[in-house]
């Protein structure tokens, strides 16, 4: 249904945007249930291909004003420079057949902030309320205003006329606090801009909505008001507001403190090397740098050395990567050498890595660092019914609260292992590659996954899937064997055989 | 529960197995009668190459301090510009690295790398990279080069092994074998990470002294051009190869007069020369100096003489005659002087010669450097050795020493005659300069492997013979060379026999000694990076100084990639190596004139050594500084350095200012100039208000145990950038003009 309906959109934004309006519900039921029953509908020609998508945007189209949303209630929480934005929505079918989607809208200044975004239902009544995941996928509407983005979330049960339900919607923004003044010196705290909309874009009507804005500190040095609009504590409360036509929308900025932890990762690199001799090494190479405001002037040791936290508040100096139990051999070094600036805890459930960059990161100031640890392979690599191996890892990054802005993971497989394949659960980039390691012959097969903009939030398990025969772990210490017997056999060569042409 | 389950299984388990243990002790047992059966020279043979193997791996090892105690990484100063080299070579290939115009050094005169070095280094190590990535062994360069030293003082020690059996015999090889492996004058400079030209130089230098004795021994043509090319590889790798080119000559000289002329010289010394020479000239640094320079002459000079001694034995052979072979060898004899005197003369009037340089010189004379050279004096590695260091780098080798020469000369021989002659000349440049202990060392090893292998080699046939009279003579060589003969005048025999168990036991008493003082020097004193300081802490604790990296590293990263960074000479290849940022000047010190426009910025007052940054286009500072942590190899501690190579070129810069009555400080007494100096206002902006030591006034300077004397520094053209955790680098910037509306 999902992938079906994916190939719907991907192709329809290559249609001309066809006339809408007059359409006829009956016509909406149909289609549905077509969808539902066949699978040949891929196969179909052209012409048909066209009809339907043509009755199917009309039909989306058309749903925007059968849907309408009660209650809305939006947490936008900025303590961080990863705003995560918490949307409580309780939608109600007005119309009179069953909608399966729920779109949700966003700016195009949101687009490309847009890390994530996640829904869930509630289920239940509220002693027994649990929560259902929902799927979400980036989709477009003929319709769409200034080129406002959509994603749809695909219900579990087609919400029947007059029902209704609540879903719960997280999504992330990465990279929407922008520093002002943009250069700051060593002394002074920094100050972002937050820019959204007091009232949530939707392509619904919305009866009533209210958004709060959760603030890192009660400083606030200024913020647009439309009334209602309360400040209080560290909480900015914008709303009720009522009755808002679909698309409204009212630009308010905030401007606020923010000093926390500005660590973006330009880029990392994530190695997976797997060995069937029983350890999984992983590289990781990290390009940090400090997205806050930049750092302008002197930088001082004793201001910095005798209150770090007021002189220097902007600067941060800790790192902190969580990695896997029974961690081994880490190491933590850059181009030139070893950081000795790092503890790492470990016990049963998870290892900690604290890490400091050899000198605290000011607005703008970047720092590379590579880190490294083995790990027993025993608990991530197992074999799957059909006889593939796969290894069970976690994508995204271990650094906490960090954004990534181009993350590649490549999982290095042994050396004779065959169609890899992964299973990732967000859309990503794959490409294969070879490596040559130690005493390889024909290489290894590399799989890399590429993705852009990847928040703590993305840290789930992935699979990587391949077939290897046992056999080819001996290819290497055979290889070496060999070579030393024949050396020991040219040396006895050597001292037997009489090579001299003088007798 | 656990024990009693295991146990049965144990003892269940031990049965076969000790069964198959005696099933193979008979085996071997009976492998070993076989072995027992091995002709003595086999055993010997055995015995030999174990022990060479064993020696290997211990060259090798005992060099792996720093790596263990710090990390692989590369040490001090000099050894990163190699790396740097070998990086670019092993990355952009040799005819990339062979024309390379480095343009981040001596801004903005730039330099030639690949005219200006000594490439044997660097290609080693990449061949060796290359070579093991072609085996698939994927390391990274960074490893080739720490271990490169380590590696080449192994094949040292076989070296020495040869050289030591050719010039006496197997045993003193052996024994030069060990005594070179741990001694801790080379172990100076060949310790993991210390990647710098001597660490494969003294191989070179051996080996080719080797093949050069083998080819005398010989007369073979091809033991001739083994040491040329083991003279090739020597001068591609270091400098010093012109102690090679000149000793030879001299060795060849001794044995012309001491009238140890032969065919087999001739043949050596001529191969030798004209192939070393010409493949010399194919380094570019070299180039024709071998024909050109002062220092070469002597060479060319032998080698002509050698050519005429040989013009003359044909002559005199044909002439039969001796009063005309007297009237012609007369006119000859002048003619040849004459004219080699008028082609050296107009070939040094016309600049064609060029006269020897300034390192040469203080080598001859050791107080030149201090009154014509401060560049040179300033190192300290360039200064005379004291007698502590020569006891600390050969140990009981310096006792030895002498009774080899003793042996030696007792049994002459051409190779002694060379070995004696390189010991006796490289102990004379030791003694001028402390980091020539490196070349004096294989020689002071040599020479003590005989003292050690005939004096041992005497008792031990003292012991195992019956008769007595035979054996006074050797004993009374071996107590000469211990220096203690009072035991043995006695002829009694067991007395005798006493007498040399007690000297043997005292021979490997102070053998022992020499192994476990080796050790010691080597993990206290040889094995630290001097890139990464390590103190002890209040309780113990081993604490890390990592400021450098922590400086260069933000540089690297939080400088525009091309920002000028003015320091002083002795940081310029770190800070091109791991700051990868444009310098004014560095360890290579080609340029005097430069360092000392260095030298002058930071030894005048701010705002003219504002004009002077201007003019070079600097905008980062950088200064060492120890006042912090009490370390004491700062910018303030060389400062006097500074001012004094500042004023050899420019008389502005007077040393007198920046003393008072002759000495030199930083507190309230200092000098006005040198409280308002640069240099001063650098390392002590705003140290003023920190407490360093408990119970000391703010301000207190560790590193030179005073309060300082200018405590309000104010900085106009300069602006903190960074300093690092400890203080000891600070980093300030250059600030643009004003603007003038």
């Amino acid at each position: 249904m999902t992938i079906s309906n994916s190939i719907h959109v991907s192709s329809m934004s290559l249609l001309p945007s066809p006339c809408r309006k007059n359409t006829q519900s009956r016509g909406l039921g149909s289609f549905q249930d077509y969808m539902a029953r066949s699978t040949a509908m891929k196969a179909a020609g052209l012409i048909l291909a066209l009809l339907i998508f043509t009755f199917f945007s009309l039909a989306a189209s058309s749903s925007n004003n059968q849907i309408q949303i009660l209650n809305a209630e939006r947490r936008i929480d900025l303590s961080s420079h990863i705003v995560k934005v918490f949307l409580t929505l309780k939608v109600e079918n007005v119309g009179t057949s069953p909608a399966s989607e729920i779109f949700l809208a966003f700016p195009p200044s949101h687009a490309d902030q847009l890390a994530l975004v996640k829904a869930q239902a509630a289920i239940g009544k509220k002693k027994k309320k649990s929560y259902v995941h929902l799927d979400v996928n980036p989709t477009q509407l003929p319709d769409a205003p200034n080129g406002t983005k959509y994603f749809s979330i695909s219900l579990l049960n087609p919400l029947s006329s007059g029902e209704t339900a609540t879903l719960e919607v997280l999504y992330i923004l990465t990279h929407s606090l922008e520093p002002f003044p943009a250069e700051i010196s060593q002394l002074e705290s920094q100050l972002v801009y937050f820019r959204d909309s007091a009232l949530i874009l939707s392509p619904y009507h919305i009866k009533q909505q209210t958004t709060f804005i959760k603030t890192p500190s009660t400083k606030v040095e200024s913020f647009t008001r439309l009334e209602p609009t309360k400040f209080a504590g560290r909480e900015l409360k914008y709303g009720p507001y009522e009755d808002r036509p679909p698309y409204s929308f009212s630009p308010v900025i905030v401007h606020l403190e923010n000093n926390s932890p500005f660590a973006v990762v330009e880029e990392l690199l994530r190695e997976v090397e797997i060995s069937h001799w029983g350890n999984l090494q992983i590289t990781e190479h990290y390009k940090l740098v400090h997205a806050g405001a930049r750092h302008k002037g002197v930088f001082s040791r004793v201001d910095y050395q005798s209150r770090a936290s007021v002189k220097g508040a902007s600067s941060f100096k800790h790192l902190l990567a969580s990695l896997p139990p029974r961690v081994h051999s880490v190491y933590y070094r850059d181009e030139i050498g070893n950081i000795s600036s790092s503890h790492l805890r470990t016990d049963y459930r998870k290892s900690e890595l604290e890490i400091e960059p050899r000198y605290p990161l000011f607005g703008g100031w970047k720092a590379t660092f590579v880190i490294g640890y083995g790990l027993p392979l025993e608990d991530f690599l197992f074999e799957s019914p059909d006889g593939k191996r796969y290894l069970n890892f976690s994508f995204g990054c271990p650094l906490a609260q960090t954004v990534v802005n181009k993350l590649t993971i490549k999982v290095v497989l042994p050396e004779g292992s065959k169609d890899p394949s992964a299973a990732v659960p967000y859309p990503v980039e794959q490409r294969l590659e070879t490596k040559y390691s130690y005493l390889d012959v024909v290489g290894r097969t590399v799989l890399v996954l590429e993705k852009k903009n990847v928040v703590p939030e993305h840290i789930t398990p992935f699979q990587v899937y391949y077939t290897f025969k046992p056999i080819f772990m001996l290819a290497e210490p055979l290889m070496l064997a060999s070579v030393y017997f024949l050396f020991f056999m040219a040396c006895v060569a050597y001292l037997q055989i009489d090579i001299s042409i003088r007798k | 529960m656990a024990v009693t389950k295991t146990e049965p299984i144990n003892s269940s388990s031990n049965k076969p197995s000790s069964s198959s243990v005696s099933m193979k002790s008979d085996l071997m047992s009976a492998l070993s009668l076989k072995s027992l059966k091995l002709k003595t020279k086999q055993q010997e043979l055995l015995i030999r190459v174990s022990i060479l193997c064993l020696v290997y791996v211990l060259a090798f090892i005992t060099r792996l301090f720093s790596v263990l105690r710090y990390e692989s990484m590369i040490h001090e100063f000099d050894p990163y510009f190699n790396y740097r080299t070998t990086l670019f070579l092993t990355e952009k290939g040799f005819y990339e690295f062979w024309n390379w115009f480095d343009s981040e050094s001596w801004y903005p005169l730039g330099r030639i790398i690949g005219g200006t070095l000594y490439p044997g280094l660097m290609v080693t190590a990449a061949i060796m990279y290359w070579g093991l990535r072609f085996l698939r062994f994927a390391v990274h360069i960074r490893e080739v080069c720490v271990l490169t030293a380590p590696f080449f003082a192994s094949n040292t020690t076989l070296v020495a092994y040869f050289f030591g059996k050719e010039i006496w015999d197997t045993g003193a090889g052996l024994v030069a074998a060990v005594l070179i492996a741990i001694c801790p004058g080379y172990i100076s400079r060949s310790v993991a990470g210390s990647y710098d030209n001597e660490g494969v130089a003294i191989f070179a230098l051996l080996l080719t002294f080797y093949l050069f004795v083998k080819a005398v021994n010989t007369g073979s043509l091809a033991w001739g051009l083994g040491s040329a090319l083991g003279y090739f590889y020597m001068v591609s790798a270091w400098g010093g190869y012109v102690f090679i080119i000149n000793l030879i000559p001299l060795y060849v000289l001794v044995l012309l007069i001491t009238g140890r002329y032969s065919m087999r010289l001739y043949v050596a010394y001529n191969s030798m020369y004209v192939l070393g020479m010409l493949l010399a000239m194919q380094i570019r640094f070299v180039g024709f100096q071998h024909v050109q320079s002062g220092e070469h002459m002597a060479a060319m000079g032998v080698f002509f003489l050698m050519q005429g001694f040989y013009f003359l034995g044909w002559v005199k052979h044909l002439l039969g005659d001796k009063k005309k072979f007297e009237a012609l060898l007369r006119i000859i004899v002048t003619c040849a002087v004459g004219v080699g005197a008028i082609a050296l003369g107009v070939g040094t009037a016309s600049g064609y010669i060029s006269p020897w340089t300034g390192r040469f010189y203080s080598l001859l004379d050791p107080t030149y450097a201090k009154d014509h050279i401060p560049i040179i004096a300033s190192v300290s590695e360039h200064q005379p050795t004291a007698w502590s260091s020569f006891m600390f780098d050969f140990h009981i080798l310096l006792f030895l020493f002498p009774a080899g020469l003793y042996f030696c000369f007792k049994r002459l021989s051409d190779a002694t005659i060379f070995i004696v002659m390189y010991g006796l000349t490289s102990m004379y440049f030791a003694g001028v300069m402390v980091r020539l202990i490196l070349v004096a060392t294989p020689a002071v090893c040599l020479i003590s492997a005989i003292a050690v292998s005939a004096t041992i080699k005497n008792l031990t046939t003292l012991l195992r013979t019956k008769s007595k009279v035979s054996q006074t003579g050797s004993t009374k060589g071996a107590s000469g060379g211990k220096g203690s003969s009072k035991a043995l005048p006695d002829q009694s025999q067991p007395f005798q026999r006493n007498g040399a168990i007690a000297l043997l036991f005292g021979a490997f008493y102070l053998l022992s000694r020499y192994a476990i003082h080796c050790t010691w020097v080597t993990s206290e004193a040889y094995s630290s990076p001097s890139i990464v300081l390590a103190a002890r802490g209040a309780h113990g604790n081993r604490v890390i100084f990592d400021d450098y990296r922590e400086a260069y590293y933000w540089l690297r990263q939080n400088t525009p990639a091309d920002a000028k960074v003015m320091s002083w000479w002795d940081y310029g290849y770190q800070i091109t190596a791991m700051g990868n940022r444009t310098v004014i000047v560095d360890n290579n010190t080609w340029n005097n004139t430069h360092i000392a426009t260095v030298g002058r910025a930071m030894s005048s007052y701010e705002d003219e050594a504002y004009e002077i940054m201007r003019s070079l286009d600097v905008n980062y500072v950088l200064v060492v500084f120890g006042g912090v942590t009490g370390y004491s190899s700062d910018d303030i501690n060389k400062f006097l350095w500074m001012v004094r190579i500042g004023g050899g070129v420019f008389p502005v810069i007077k040393e007198p200012d920046y003393l008072v009555n002759g000495e030199y400080r930083v507190d309230k007494g200092a000098a006005p100039k040198m409280l308002n100096c640069l240099m001063y206002k650098l390392s002590y902006y705003r140290f003023g208000e920190l407490v360093t030591e408990y119970g000391k006034p703010p301000g207190y300077d560790r590193a030179r145990g005073v309060e300082i004397g200018n405590k309000d520094i104010k900085l106009e053209h300069l602006e903190e950038a960074f300093t690092t955790s400890n203080w000891i680098v600070r980093i300030y910037k250059v600030k643009p003009p004003n603007n003038r509306w």
